[in-house]
């Protein structure tokens, strides 16, 4: 098990000095003149120019850069935002926001998800399983570049159910609203997957013991069938994670949020390439981590998996 | 504590009258048991022996009542055990007489076992959802169940999943925990089919101490008539989902009365056989869909004449005290 540990931390050193490279790649591909960008319509002098090119090596050939800002990632600082402000601080600033958001989104959408996969895989062909496969259906059809701005503009503004922006210090209760949105991403597949790991398992020999036990029907199923089901869809929702932090970027942006999604998004809009490469970095980081915990808990919930 | 009201002890044990369960499948109705009639008494052995898909195994998960329906329906007839008709008493009734009245194992000790939970969890979790025990008193039971099925070291395997155990005493662990709630009888479907010959005796030794200690009426289906000689006390055959021949064993291994039980004794290989061809029965069994008329056992029987071409099916002619044979030319197949 440590071994096993060990390997994976070696492992995630690799991916994300890659994934760095990729991503350090995109935005200086992306970059026409960052500077004009940051001075918005005003004129910039000619002395400024040079002092900011100078400042922040935009004029250096691109591996230099790339050299540069490693060496600064490495002595752990993860630089200066085109704006001025440390990098460091401004995620220190836009991180409770974003942490709070997807764990309401994760956990709403694997509660329903797992919840109503169950019922349908009970009453499968019912009337509940098939307005559920409509509904997984309606909402992997829609984007969330749709589904957001329709729910801001329904449930917040129209109806007046929830606000339809939050602050930095938001409420649970104010980010209900675009963790649902967020949610929405991942709920279909969980709840697919749910469905299908509960039938097939429902149809296995130990749910035979565990009735022949004269167990309850609800104990078969939430102990007996659920733990078994559960296996695959704990992985799902470790490779959801992925998914929610880019539906974060649109989600925070048009709720306004000000979290780790909005900084990116205004971020790629100025063209402020140190930000969003030290944003999207941690972002990397976390998906590692999540990812290895998940494999741990995937030997927790299945005994039969031991890591060498 | 009674689990079933209207329980009477002098009753019977268990009574299985005319029993009809069938499939229904988008591929028609296949017929699984067809009648099936047998009895069993306290402290004795019953065997159901047949090949697969003749309905025994069906038959055995229509008395415990944990048949899947859809697409599984019991037709007819009546499961009497005490005096109660089991398939007349509300779910939650029938729930209880699981596990502590009429338990099951199963052949496949390793896919009958839920992998993700410890043997300790899965045996006390009987104490604790019948008798609602403490997780310490449960966990002692546990451990003294094992014990009682000879599984060394129970103290420490009681922490370990199914996977960790040999097939062997895999299968101990089901034996364990079908006899956990004292139950009056057992039923065994293949219990020793997945294991190999050696372990197979143990098993079924084990098995036959505990029914003796504990006076349990046992049900043993199986496929295998070595087995069965050992054990039983009495044999029903089943063929196309119905019992052909009952009799005590040692008339049926003497005196076969129906051209099926027949059949069957002699494609055992025999070392005094030795160089010679081996009988099988030619054939297979009918499609449960699709039984033939009359005798359903007649286009693989060499005693088979009109009559048993056409309906009804041969009755269960009483062959001798306690021996039935649906069979019209039973004479002719006991040789007399």
């Amino acid at each position: 098990m440590f071994r096993y540990i060990v390997r994976r931390l070696l492992q995630m050193v690799l991916t994300f000095f890659g994934a760095t490279f990729v991503v350090f790649a995109l935005t200086f591909a992306n970059q026409d003149d960052p500077l004009q960008a940051l001075a918005g319509e005003r004129p910039i002098t000619e002395s400024q120019r040079l002092a900011l090119t100078e400042r922040y090596h935009l004029n250096e050939s691109f591996l230099t850069q790339y050299w540069y800002y490693m060496k600064g990632l490495l002595t752990g600082d993860l630089g200066t935002s085109l704006t001025g402000q440390k990098i460091s601080a401004m995620l220190a600033n836009a991180w409770p926001v974003t942490v709070k958001l997807a764990l309401l989104a994760i956990v709403i959408a694997a509660t329903i998800a797992v919840t109503a996969g169950v019922y349908s895989a009970i009453k499968r062909g019912g009337l509940f399983d098939n307005v559920t496969l409509i509904a997984t259906l309606v909402v992997l059809a829609m984007p969330i570049v749709v589904l957001a701005p329709l729910a801001q503009l329904i449930f917040g503004i129209k109806l007046g159910w929830f606000p339809p922006t939050a602050t930095r210090d938001a409420s649970l209760w104010d980010l209900l609203l675009p963790a649902l949105v967020l949610g929405s991403l991942v709920i279909a597949t969980e709840l697919r997957v749910t469905r299908t790991s509960v039938v097939e398992n429902l149809r296995a020999d130990y749910v035979r013991t565990a009735r022949a036990k004269g167990l309850t029907r609800r104990r078969v199923i939430w102990v007996h069938v659920l733990r078994n089901s559960l296996i695959p869809v704990v992985t799902l929702i470790g490779v959801d994670l992925g998914g929610l932090m880019s539906g974060a970027i649109v989600t925070e942006k048009i709720f306004n949020i000000p979290g780790v999604g909005f900084n990116i998004a205004r971020a790629i809009t100025t063209e402020d390439g140190p930000l969003v490469v030290g944003f999207v970095s941690v972002l990397v980081i976390i998906f590692l981590v999540v990812n290895l915990l998940v494999d741990l808990l995937y030997a927790a919930l299945d005994p039969r998996i031991r890591y060498e | 504590m009674d689990v079933v009201p209207g329980v009477d002890p002098r009753a019977p044990l268990l009574e299985v009258t005319d029993l009809h369960v069938e499939f229904r499948t988008q591929y028609g109705v296949a017929k699984a048991v067809n009648g099936a009639n047998f009895w069993l008494s306290p402290g004795e052995t019953l065997a159901i022996l047949g090949e697969s898909g003749c309905g025994k195994s069906v038959t055995a998960q229509a008395i415990m009542g944990i048949l899947e329906s859809p697409p599984g329906y019991i037709t007819k007839g009546s499961i009497m055990y005490r005096g109660v008709d089991l398939l007349g008493i509300p779910e939650e009734q029938r729930r209880k007489v699981r596990a502590n009245r009429i338990a099951m194992i199963f052949q496949d000790a390793l896919s009958a076992l839920n992998p993700v939970y410890t043997v300790g969890f899965q045996l006390a979790e009987l104490f604790r959802m019948h008798r609602g025990m403490s997780r310490a008193e449960a966990k002692r039971r546990s451990i003294e169940l094992l014990d009682q099925v000879k599984i060394p070291g129970a103290k420490d395997r009681i922490n370990d999943y199914p996977h960790q155990f040999s097939g062997g005493m895999r299968q101990r662990v089901m034996i364990a925990m079908a006899l956990a709630l004292d139950p009056e009888v057992l039923i065994a479907d293949e219990p020793t089919t997945a294991l190999d010959v050696t372990v197979q005796a143990q098993i079924m030794g084990l098995l036959a101490d505990l029914q003796k200690q504990r006076n349990m009426g046992l049900i043993l289906i199986t496929h295998d008539m070595g087995v069965v000689a050992d054990v039983a006390d009495r044999i029903s055959v089943m063929y196309a989902g119905k019992v052909v021949e009952e009799a005590p064993v040692y008339d049926i291994y003497a005196r076969p009365a129906h051209p099926y039980t027949r059949a069957l004794l002699e494609s055992i290989p025999r070392l005094d056989m030795k160089g010679q061809q081996l009988n099988v029965i030619r054939g297979l069994p009918p499609a449960l869909t699709d039984v033939p008329r009359g005798c359903a056992f007649n286009p693989r029987c060499r005693y088979a004449k009109d009559a048993c071409r056409q309906d009804p099916a041969p009755p269960a002619y009483s062959v001798a005290p306690h021996r039935t044979a649906r069979c019209h030319f039973f004479r002719e197949v006991l040789g007399e």
